[in-house]
């Protein structure tokens, strides 16, 4: 057997659901190195809310991410709320926030059945995504649609409650408990489902800090930062829940402490609902929104997600820069996979809960000995293929394919 | 003429074609029970046909590293392993079609063929996930293999016969010894999951971790072979554990005793299923503890049991 | 207490229940009311604002003139992401989003959809004002 195999893990493969790339190289079973690639996902987000008015932006900005659409969407409109002063009516902000709970429920239910499959246990898997169903069917009721809610606008939210859909969203998280309850238990009680969590993917309490770990992943190393209690938006001051941790410090704890979070959003929905003060849902937005900037952190599924927004007085805003979750968790993944085996990579990085798509954006280092240029298309593909030249890529094969021949 | 019967044994009943048959239902069966257990439809009753035409109407993509002869000859050999190795397994008499004291060891030992295939083939296919695929599959083998062979042969030595055939003739005389195997018959399903990759021990074909492991780089007629040849192995071993097991109902006369053959398969197959519905894939360092910690021993306390249940016997 | 297996039972309960999952397509799963799916476009409301246009984040939507009060509405549903915006923001309630979300095609230009404006007989002309007497 070779000393050393040196394995690709993505950009496409059956563990991850979006790409990035991880080369790893193992001896035997062990993985000694691992060099982290991200940016398979990046689309020019940014760029682009640039030159869409703050209308469009919203649309924009929820097709971020699927699962975490509303957390995006949200963190953005508060932004601009904050720059324009705009008060939200009491009622806006309570509909935003149930959806914000649903929306952690659909997220943390999907987390579990994709758990379950990165381990080989496809029976949790249907399970979890057969109760989730109950979630976006309600959500689809509320909001019209599954994913993508499109429920904020700047200014509030776009769509009422009626009376009549209370009760369905009370018997759904009703029905989601005892659910949830059953699969605590699994969990707690099955013992293969434990030993393929437990002990695996472990960040110290010191590291998880040092590393920056948000969301679940650093609550499961007993960090208790939550952007819903150390910087309550939306009604959450108002809202009685606990924060989870947990001090298990490996992908069991995270386990533990998504379930939690469960059961916490379940009595959080139920006291949005039976609190849900009469009135307005929107105030009416300007479309120029008035020079400033402001930061918005809002406590997405997969942690704290940050947006900044810079407007200039037009209908457009100059600058937004969006920091997810994923891009404060995928540096503890290089640490968690020091000296471990291969057949833990998958639950591993699915225990951050991984979202690409959310996590590719641009990043400007500056003084890294380069200075920026502005290079055209030309350019650019010219200065794509002499990197791949330098590191020893061959482009004869590829030129018997290509229409267009590779100099 | 005698060369035509056997022909005909051999390609028609109980040879390729039956066999491929059997395999392909027993597969519907496993599928459709897997996904119904799962509170879910499941696929129609032909689809591990539609699986099979569809595979072998593709091309068969070979690896340029790959080594091209050993790359193509693994899938043939895998079948024609597990084909062999049924015709020493009593059906619904007592006698398997070619019967010889010391067949057990040899059906044992044809079964373990197509695990060296998939070692090989994934060995010889040139790619990193094949490469550590086939390390894991050969790593298994040395897990389940002692735990299956101790299983049937403590059921041999209480018999006090090596030929198949005569075991099943001994349980049917004496029923009331088929209970003190119960053990052995646990031990047996358990260590046929590991052999047959499926349920908690799909290690060397993890798909969430490498691809498909040992079959990542096969498509096509091979892929189709190589899928057959699984699933030909599934009702050999479903087969074995029958004839040695459950010997209830033989030389009662051909087509009842077929009939309840069918039954006997499809109940292992059942188990097989529901276990690997409820279990969660191990790792293959806790598959090998698991294994040499927990199952061999309960082997070995099996052939106690049986030396004692010997003496007893003919004392 | 830990063992193995620990969901036996609710897997075993399951055989015996309704599966959760139906045979599509033949059997069809409806959306709820007020569901995002295809746009549906009222001409003989339109009144040719074009909000819904300077709204839409895809610019899918166009309405062109045809003549005197009639308007034609063109959506590229392959552009649009059914945010329903252009829906909240026309002032006559032309747009309105239907339950459809079966919306896939083989060619590209088949999502572009037409919805024709009003016949001319439709649209009431004016009344002539009133002369008044010198």
């Amino acid at each position: 057997m070779p000393d050393k195999v040196r394995v690709p893990i993505g950009p496409q493969h059956p563990a991850l659901k979006e790409p990035e790339s991880f080369l790893l190289t193992l001896v035997g079973e062990q993985i000694t190195e691992m060099s982290v690639r991200l940016g398979y996902n990046h689309r020019g987000i940014e760029k682009a809310c640039e030159g869409r008015t703050y209308v469009q932006d919203v649309y924009l900005i929820e097709r971020v991410c699927g699962i975490c659409s509303h957390s995006h969407s949200t963190a953005f409109v508060q932004a601009v709320e904050e720059i324009a002063g705009l008060e939200v009516p009491k009622r806006g902000l309570y509909i935003r926030t149930l959806v914000a709970e649903l929306e952690r429920v659909h997220s943390h239910l999907l987390w579990l059945g994709v758990a379950g499959h990165e381990i080989g246990f496809d029976t949790l898997l249907m399970y979890t995504w057969r109760d989730r169903e109950v979630v976006m069917d309600l959500l689809a009721l509320l909001t019209g649609n599954r994913v993508n809610y499109g429920m904020n606008t700047i200014g509030g939210v776009r769509r009422d409650i009626a009376e009549g859909q209370k009760q369905g969203i009370l018997n759904a998280v009703d029905a989601l408990e005892s659910r949830t309850k059953y699969y605590i238990e699994v969990a707690s009680q099955e013992v293969t489902l434990i030993n393929r969590l437990s002990g695996v993917g472990v960040v110290s309490h010191e590291d998880a800090i040092r590393l920056g770990a948000v969301g679940p992943t650093g609550r499961a190393s007993n960090v208790a930062r939550d952007a819903r209690k150390d910087d309550p938006y939306a009604v959450y001051a108002d809202l009685d829940f606990k924060v989870i941790t947990s001090d298990h410090n490996d992908v069991y704890g995270r386990t533990l402490v998504r379930v939690g979070e469960l059961m916490e959003s379940y009595k959080m929905i139920r006291q949005l609902v039976r609190n849900m003060p009469e009135g307005p849902v929107a105030v009416k937005a300007p479309r120029k929104i008035p020079a400033g900037e402001a930061v918005s952190r809002y406590e997405a599924p997969r942690g704290e997600d940050v947006h900044y927004v810079r407007a200039n007085g037009t209908d457009k805003p100059e600058r937004v820069k969006i920091r997810a979750p994923t891009l404060a968790n995928v540096q503890c993944v290089a640490h968690m996979l020091k000296d471990r085996y291969l057949a833990d990579l998958p639950i591993v990085i699915a225990a951050i809960d991984p979202c690409f798509s959310c996590t590719d954006r641009l990043i400007a280092v500056h003084g890294a000995g380069r200075e920026p240029q502005t290079m055209d298309w030309e350019a650019v593909r010219r200065y794509g293929i002499e990197w791949y030249r330098a590191r020893g890529t061959d482009f004869t094969d590829l030129n018997k394919k290509l229409r267009v021949k590779i100099a | 003429m005698d060369i035509l019967v056997s022909l005909f044994y051999i390609l028609i009943f109980p040879g390729i074609l039956f066999l491929g048959v059997f395999s392909l239902a027993t597969e519907f069966v496993d599928r459709k029970l897997h996904a119904r257990l799962q509170n879910r439809i499941g696929p129609p009753w032909f689809q591990p046909l539609a699986d099979f035409i569809k595979l072998a109407g593709k091309e068969d993509v070979v690896p340029d590293q790959a080594d091209r002869t050993v790359f193509k000859l693994m899938p043939i050999l895998a079948v024609t392993g597990s084909v062999t190795a049924f015709l020493y397994i009593p059906v619904w008499g007592t006698n398997a079609l070619w019967a010889f004291p010391g067949d057990v060891v040899v059906v044992l030992y044809l079964l373990t063929i197509p695990t060296l295939t998939f070692f090989l083939g994934g060995w010889y296919s040139g790619s990193p996930y094949s490469l550590i695929g086939a390390a894991r599959a050969i790593t298994q083998l040395f897990a389940y293999e002692i735990p299956l062979f101790l299983s049937i042969l403590a059921p041999a030595l209480l018999a006090d016969t090596w030929s198949l055939s005569e075991m099943a003739q001994f349980y049917a005389r004496h029923p009331g010894y088929t209970p003190v195997n119960i053990v052995a018959f646990a031990v047996a399903v358990v260590a046929l999951l590991g052999k047959l990759e499926k349920g908690p021990f799909d290690i060397p074909e993890a798909e969430t971790e490498i691809v498909a492991g040992t079959f990542t780089e096969y498509s096509g007629r091979l892929l189709a072979m190589f899928r057959l040849a699984l699933g030909i192995e599934m009702v050999v071993g479903a087969s074995l554990i029958a004839a040695v097991f459950l010997p209830f109902g033989l030389g009662v006369g051909p087509v009842i005793g077929f009939v309840l053959y069918l039954a006997k398969v499809l109940f292992v197959v059942c188990l097989l299923s529901l276990l690997r519905t409820v279990l969660a894939r191990l790792r293959i360092d806790q598959m090998i503890s698991f294994c040499w910690k927990i199952v061999a021993p309960i082997a070995f306390l099996q052939l106690l049991v049986d030396l004692l249940a010997k003496g007893i016997l003919h004392g | 207490m830990k063992k193995p297996g620990k969901m036996l039972w609710e897997v075993l309960g399951s055989l015996l229940a309704k599966p959760a999952t139906v045979n599509y397509p033949t059997v069809k799963v409806e959306m709820p009311e007020n569901f995002r799916g295809k746009l549906a476009f009222h001409a003989e409301k339109c009144i040719g604002c074009k909000l819904c246009m300077r709204d839409c984040p895809t610019a899918a939507i166009t309405i062109r003139k045809v003549g005197e009060k009639r308007f034609e509405c063109e959506i590229d549903f392959s552009k649009c992401i059914y945010c329903a915006q252009c829906v909240d923001v026309c002032p006559k309630k032309a747009l309105e989003t239907t339950r459809e979300f079966e919306l896939a095609e083989l060619a590209r230009g088949k999502l572009k959809v037409l919805f024709d404006a009003p016949p001319a007989a439709e649209i009431q002309p004016e009344p002539p004002p009133p002369v008044k007497p010198a």
